[in-house]
This record gives C-alpha cells, structure tokens and sequence, in this order.
C-alpha cells in the first residue's frame, strides 16, 4: 500500500511538473556551468515566469551554431544565447531564427539594431599583461619588440576569430603585412581560450588575446591587482554577444517574455561578474566595484555581421599564410 | 584451419567487432549523409594530412624504439618503487588534454624548468614550439603506453627460455636474436600501430606544441570544417581519411608480427641470468632513471600547481567526481564484454577483421563519433537523457584497442596450449572460458580494465557534445573551471583526476598481480 502512495505522489509530482511550461535555452558551456551565469539567471527567470527554464550548454558558440543547424527546424530550443557577431550572418541565413519585440536602451558603445538579434553582452579583445611590464601601444609597435604573445586559433576559437577581425578592421588591405611582421611574436597558437591564458599565467608569454575586463576577475575575485589590459592605439575590436528566438519554438511568448527578462536589471546585473563582460544594459546599480579600474577604449572596432561574414574567409587566408611561414 | 576443432565459438567475437565497426562507420555515414555539397579536400587540407602523417609517424617510432630499452631494462631490474613506476607509467596517457600541455610546458616551456636551469648556464631557453615539440609530447603521452605494452609481451617470455639461455651460456647478441627478438617482432608492429592511430588524432596538443598552424593535423581541419565551415562532407571526408590510414597502419602491423609463436612454458616465475654484467646493469639503470624523469617531472609540475587547492575544490567538482568514476566502471565494463569475446575470437585464428575493427575506435575522431549519434540518437530519444551512457561506450571502444593488445596475445598462448587437452577433456565453451581462459588471463585482464577505467576517467569524450548542465564529468568540470579564470581550482581538479584515475588503475590492475609481474 505504501508503494502504490508513493508511486501515486511520484505520478501526481511529474504531472505537476508537466504542466509547468519549459522554456529551453541553447547556450555555450561556460555560461551553464556553476561559475557562469546560469544558475543565477535560472533561478531569476524562474521567479518570475511560473516556468521551467533549461539551460543546455554546447561548447561555445560557433559549437552552439553547429547544434542548432544539425537540428534544424525540429529543434528542442526554444532559444539560442550565445552567438556573437561574426555567427550572426550565418545564423540569420539559416532562416531558423524571427524577429524579437524587445525595447531596451543599449549601452553598447556602438549603435545597434538587428530585428532579430538581441545583445546581453559585449567586452572589447585585448592583449593582457603583467602589470609592471611595459606593454606596446599598438600593434606595429608590438610587431617591433621582443613581446612574446600567445593566442587562439580563428578556425577553433572565438577570441583568436576576433583578433583576425581587430586586425583588418583596424587595417584593412594591410593586414597580411601586420601579421607577418607579427608572426615572430607569437610563441604558440591554442586550440581554445583556455590553454592561451593558462599559457600566460605560466609564464609562457608576455602576453595574451583576452578582454579588457579579464584584470576585473583576478581583481575582484582574486583581490590580485597584478594583471592589465594594454590599450592600443588603433581601437579595440568588440564581440557584443547575442540571443534570438527560434521559429520553431512552442513557448513563443515565453521565448519573447525571456528575451524581454534578458535585458533588465534582474539579468544584467548577473553578467559583469560572472561571465566577466560588460553588461548590454547598465544596471541602475552601475558596474561592480572594480571595473572603474579597466581601460576603456578611445576608439570602438566592430564589423558588421554582414562585413564580417564577408571579409571572414580571406582573412584566415592571410593568418594562415603569415603564421605558417 | 577454419574447420579445426575449438574449444570456443568466434561468434561472440565477431559480433562485438561487427557492433563496433557499425558504430563507427555508421556515425561517419550518419554525418556524411547529413551533408549539403560542400567544397571537397582543399590544397590546406592535403598539407595538414601530409603534416598529420609526419609527425604521427615519427612519434610512433620514436616511442616504441625508446620503449623498447626502457621494457629491457624494466623486464630484468628488481627495484624498490618498481611497481610504482610501472603504474605511473599509465599516468600520461589518462591526463586530459588541457593539462597535459600545461604540464609538459611547466618542463620544457619558455620558462619552464629545463629553462630555467639553460638560463643560469648562461644558455639561452629551450625552444620547444615545432615539430619536435610535437613529437616531444607525443613520446610523454605514448612512450609510458608502448613500455608497458612490450614489457608485457616480454614477460611472456616462458621462464624456461632464460633458463636455457643461461645453461647454454649466450651472449647478450644471441640471447637477443634468440630469444628477444621474436617476441619485439610480435609486439613491436601492433604497438606502432596503436601510436601512430593515437598521434593521428592529435588536435590540441600538435597544434599548441607546434606552435601555430604549420601544426595543422586532420584532427583539426574535421575541427575547422565542422564548427568554422560547417562543412559535414568535409567533415566526414576527412574523417575517412583519418580511419584508411589507421586501417593502413594495422594492416602493416599484422603483416608484420605474423609469424610463429615464442613457445610454451610452465608458468613458472620468471628469473633472469642473463643480466649480471656491469655494462648492462648500468644501461638499464640509466634508461630507467631518463624515462622515469622525463614522465615524472610533468607530473611532478602538475601535482605542485594542484596541491594547495586540493582541500579547497568546489563542491560541483566532487559530485562531478562520482558520475565519472560511474561513467567509468560502466565503461570497462562493456570494454570488457567487448573485448574479451574479441580477444578470443582472434585467439581462434580468425582475427584479422577482428583486429582492424578494434583499432578503427582509435582513428575515428571523437567529433564525428559524437556528432553521428547525435543525428541517429535524437529522432528516437532525448540524446541529453543519453549523455552518460554515450560516453561510457564511446570510451570503451576508444579503449578497445589498448585492450586487444594487451589480451590478444595471452588468449592465443592459451588457445594455442591447452586447445587439444581442454578438446580431448571435451571441455569446452563456457567451461573452457571460465576453467582455462579466464583464469590464464587474469593479469592480462586487470591491466586491460584498469587502463580503460583511467582512460574512461580522464577522457573528456563526448559528453561535450550531449552536455546537459546537470551531469559533467570531471574532464568536462576542469575545463568549466578554466574557461572561468579559475586556473588554480582547475589544477586542483586535475590532480584530483590524476589521483582518482591512478586509484581506479591500480586497484583493477591489482586484481591479476599475484599472477604475473608486470
């Protein structure tokens, strides 16, 4: 008799849960895990929307697109949080993702407007250092000293894809002409994010590509004022991370609810501390304590996703020909 | 000889070698039927095929030729810390990736520790970014497993050949024609084999190590063609290249270690007389004392930076920790119904497709394996519902190859032995299996279930693919970890898993020590 109340409190619980709406959400690895912001933001939403909201994690984002495109129209996500502007072209061609209705006063320090794409949040590329070292001011004059620099792989990484795109946007037809002058510099290329900064905290490089908010982590969490930023003087090449709703989603208001939720303050505070980037939205609380002290660029560099996708191909052709000298 | 009289059945065999090899090809067919057109093999992809094979040739003759002393040495010492040794000896090959690179550069980086001794010499660092790079953490991974593979044939070495050697008073080059020859002869080929399939995999460490994309291996153009191009033709293109060549390579390794056999003894303990000369004393000695500094020291590097966060891991880690070592019991647990039944079947005689079928789960690439159960499994079940018991499958048949070489040539010796008593007993099938075999194979297993379950743990697999925030593993934590800054956590975590997987090893490959030496 005990079994079968038992088996009848199992059958009533997951038919409660049954009827609670499930919203799911596709995003990269680091956002899902227990340091990222997943589990902040879940139990945010959930406050509020009388749902549940799953949160699955896919390597990063160019994995993140993969999933979506093997799926395709019968996809499990209800959303995709994680593209950044060089996916963007490719995730709209693929004709899976509509337009979103969310109103909010970005503080991107670019304009920006996409009917169908929402940012949550953005950081600028940078090379960081120790701080007592002295670091070059632009990339010709690292090209000229001794400065030994990791980065990332553009075919596998995120980051190494954007110092490609911070090259050319910041120089155009010469950028061949940077990176092969820039090719003594560069000590190794890792697969991932990662292995470059583990690399550098070893002390492998003087330097290596990450943001210019990555001093606010070692500052705040650490309480370690020991790593910079260098600023340059052609700019920094932004990545403004990206959400959008998918076509095919069963839960469309509740998709549209969380895109809405996405830039509010609920959401927005999460971010600078947990995934490290510069909220989309400035919360009314402002940044945390800390961030005053990172650099802020003169000078924003961003491609259009359109620009981006175009120039894309031609530019690993250059990195891949300089560096494999 | 297919009609010769058996004490067992191959079909069990076969039909493991038929389930593995439609994994692996029907994934790879599942993907390349996925395909929109795409642009085919480019001139970039031919000159990372033609760099992948390089390089993975030359580790793979690198490791075994310097397996081949340190197994000699190891074969014939007695020495406190011995079995210590040996059992760290799995400890490279099990790390994952990510640490293993940190490891190896906190040695022979820029300003790792071999530099750090040049620059108070007055010489400048050590260069390691290049293809010697590459094959310098190739020969870290592989030299500990190609050691092990050959030490083991060695001590399948009746005693009673050394003891004739000894009465007939043979030299070192007799003794070495004679009687330790043939026996590299039967190991050395499939051990060549295996690294080279391992090196072909090679993405992050040849590229890291290689210092930029000179370094470019097939690994990484499937990488490239998946996530950059979304090319699945090329995907899966490239991917077929990858399992023709590691077909190639065991094809030549079979070819090669055909022949007769090393001979029968009488299970009696193994003594050596042959080795009393100061020469070759001091010979092994230092081939010991090279390999165990040049594995240890990575180690060593990898231990200091884990240490000091070792009390303080997170809680996400442990219970990370648990659903590993589940993942990795259930994996050498299918390991074992896979490859013993396998092990048998080639025992038989009839191996050849047997064998390729067990080293093609080594050339098939993680990405492609992943992705084609993706596309299989989801139209019939939730592949997130799925991740775990994925993952321990996918990592037993990424072990089966380990296991088959290390099983085969025990379950042949046996068959060979005592094939005509057992049939004569009319003993055959399930009490053959249990009265015979399995009993004459213990050490063989044990060796073979530890390597699977410290393989199992270390790997990171393909739950990367079907993660679902809920379930990580501890590779999968540890990667987490660092994408958050969190460097020294992710150590910690590392030497966690070092410890945990070294545990699981020992304590399996204890389970046939009493048996044999190794």
């Amino acid at each position: 008799m005990k079994h079968l109340i038992f088996a009848a409190g199992l059958l009533g619980a997951t038919s409660a849960f049954a009827d609670t709406p499930e919203l799911t959400v596709y995003t990269y690895d680091s956002f899902v895990s227990d340091w990222g912001p997943g589990p902040q933001v879940e139990a945010a939403f959930e406050a509020t929307c009388g749902c549940d909201l799953k949160l699955v994690g896919v390597e990063d984002g160019a994995a993140l697109l993969a999933r979506v495109r093997l799926e395709g129209a019968n996809t499990d996500a209800d959303i995709v949080l994680g593209l950044d502007t060089n996916l963007v072209t490719a995730a709209r061609d693929t004709g899976l993702f509509v337009p979103h209705a969310v109103e909010a006063n970005f503080t991107l320090p670019v304009d920006w407007a996409d009917d169908t794409f929402v940012p949550y949040d953005w950081g600028y590329f940078a090379f960081v250092h120790n701080a007592d070292a002295a670091a070059p001011a632009n990339f010709k004059a690292l090209a000229d000293s001794n400065t030994k620099i990791v980065i990332q792989d553009p075919r596998s990484s995120t980051p190494g894809l954007g110092l490609l795109m911070w090259i050319k946007a910041a120089y155009g037809d010469e950028a061949s002409m940077i990176w092969d002058a820039l090719s003594d510099n560069v000590v190794t290329v890792t697969k991932g994010w990662s292995e470059a900064y583990g690399l550098f905290l070893e002390g492998e490089a003087d330097m290596v590509l990450s943001y210019t908010t990555s001093p606010a982590y070692h500052l705040i969490a650490e309480e370690d004022a020991s790593k910079a930023a260098a600023p340059f003087e052609e700019g920094h090449y932004m990545q403004v991370e990206v959400a959008a709703k998918l076509a095919s989603t069963n839960e469309s208001d509740l998709a549209d609810q969380f895109l809405n939720f996405m830039v509010t303050d609920a959401f927005q505070s999460i971010i600078p501390t947990t995934n490290w980037m510069y909220p989309a939205v400035t919360p009314a609380s402002g940044l945390p304590e800390g961030f005053e002290t990172l650099i802020t660029p003169e000078k924003s560099l961003l491609l259009s996703p359109e620009d981006a996708a175009a120039v894309r191909d031609a530019a690993l052709d250059e990195w891949l020909t300089a560096l494999s000298r | 000889m297919a009609d010769r009289a058996q004490p067992l059945s191959a079909w069990p065999g076969r039909t493991a070698a038929i389930g593995v090899a439609v994994l692996i090809l029907g994934t790879l067919c599942a993907v390349a039927l996925r395909a929109e057109a795409g642009r085919g093999l480019g001139p970039s992809d031919w000159a990372a095929l033609r760099f992948t094979v390089l390089q993975a040739t030359i580790s793979a003759v690198l490791s075994v030729a310097l397996a081949v002393p340190v197994a000699r040495a190891l074969a014939r010492r007695r020495f406190p810390g011995r079995r210590i040794l040996i059992a760290l000896l799995g400890a490279p090959f099990i790390l994952p990736v990510i640490v293993a690179i940190l490891g190896l550069l906190q040695i022979f980086g820029r300003s790792g520790w071999v530099s750090q001794v040049f620059l108070s010499l007055g010489l400048p660092p050590l260069q390691i970014y290049g293809l010697h790079g590459v094959v310098l953490a190739h020969v870290f991974f592989n030299l500990p497993l190609a050691t092990r593979l050959i030490l083991q044939s060695w001590q399948e070495i009746p005693a009673e050949q050394f003891r004739l050697a000894a009465q007939l008073n043979l030299g070192a080059s007799a003794m070495f024609r004679l009687i330790e020859w043939p026996v590299l002869r039967h190991s050395c080929p499939g051990a060549l084999a295996v690294v080279f399939a391992i090196c072909l995999t090679s993405f992050a460490v040849a590229l890291t190590l290689g210092g930029g994309p000179r370094a470019t291996t097939i690994e990484l153009a499937i990488f490239q063609a998946f996530r950059f191009d979304y090319d699945l033709g090329r995907a899966a293109l490239l991917s077929g290249v990858q399992l023709i060549l590691t077909a190639g390579a065991a094809l030549l390794a079979l070819r090669l270690s055909r022949g007769g056999g090393i001979g029968t003894g009488l299970d009696r303990s193994l003594k050596r007389w042959d080795s009393h000369h100061i020469s070759a004393k001091l010979a092994d000695v230092a081939w010991i004392m090279l390999a165990a500094l040049f594995l240890l020291m990575p180690l060593s590097a990898i231990t200091l930076s884990g240490v000091a966060g070792l009390l303080s891991l997170p809680d996400a880690v442990l219970s990370a920790t648990l659903i590993s070592m589940a993942v990795a019991l259930a994996s050498t647990a299918i390991l074992l119904a896979l490859a013993l039944p396998m092990a048998a079947a080639v025992a038989l005689g009839r191996g050849a497709m047997i064998e390729m079928s067990g080293i093609l789960g080594l050339a098939a690439s993680p990405l492609v394996i992943g992705t084609g159960l993706f596309i299989v499994l989801r139209p019939v079940a939730d592949p997130f519902a799925w991740a775990l018991p994925v993952t321990a499958l996918v990592n037993a048949v990424m072990a089966l190859p380990f296991a088959l070489r290390i099983l085969v040539p025990q379950a042949r010796a046996v068959v060979t032995r005592y094939s005509r008593l057992s049939l004569s007993l009319d003993m055959t099938g399930w009490q053959f299996t249990t009265i015979v075999l399995l009993p004459r194979m213990r050490a063989q297993i044990s060796f073979a279930a530890g390597l699977a379950a410290a393989l199992s743990m270390g790997d990171l697999g393909v739950i990367a693919l079907f993660a679902d925030p809920d379930i990580a593993t501890l590779p999968l934590q540890i990667y987490r970890l660092m994408g958050a800054y969190r460097m020294q956590d992710a150590a910690a975590a590392a030497l966690l898993l070092l410890i945990l997987s070294m545990g699981l090893f020992w304590l399996l490959d204890r389970g046939g020590r009493h048996h044999a030496e190794t």
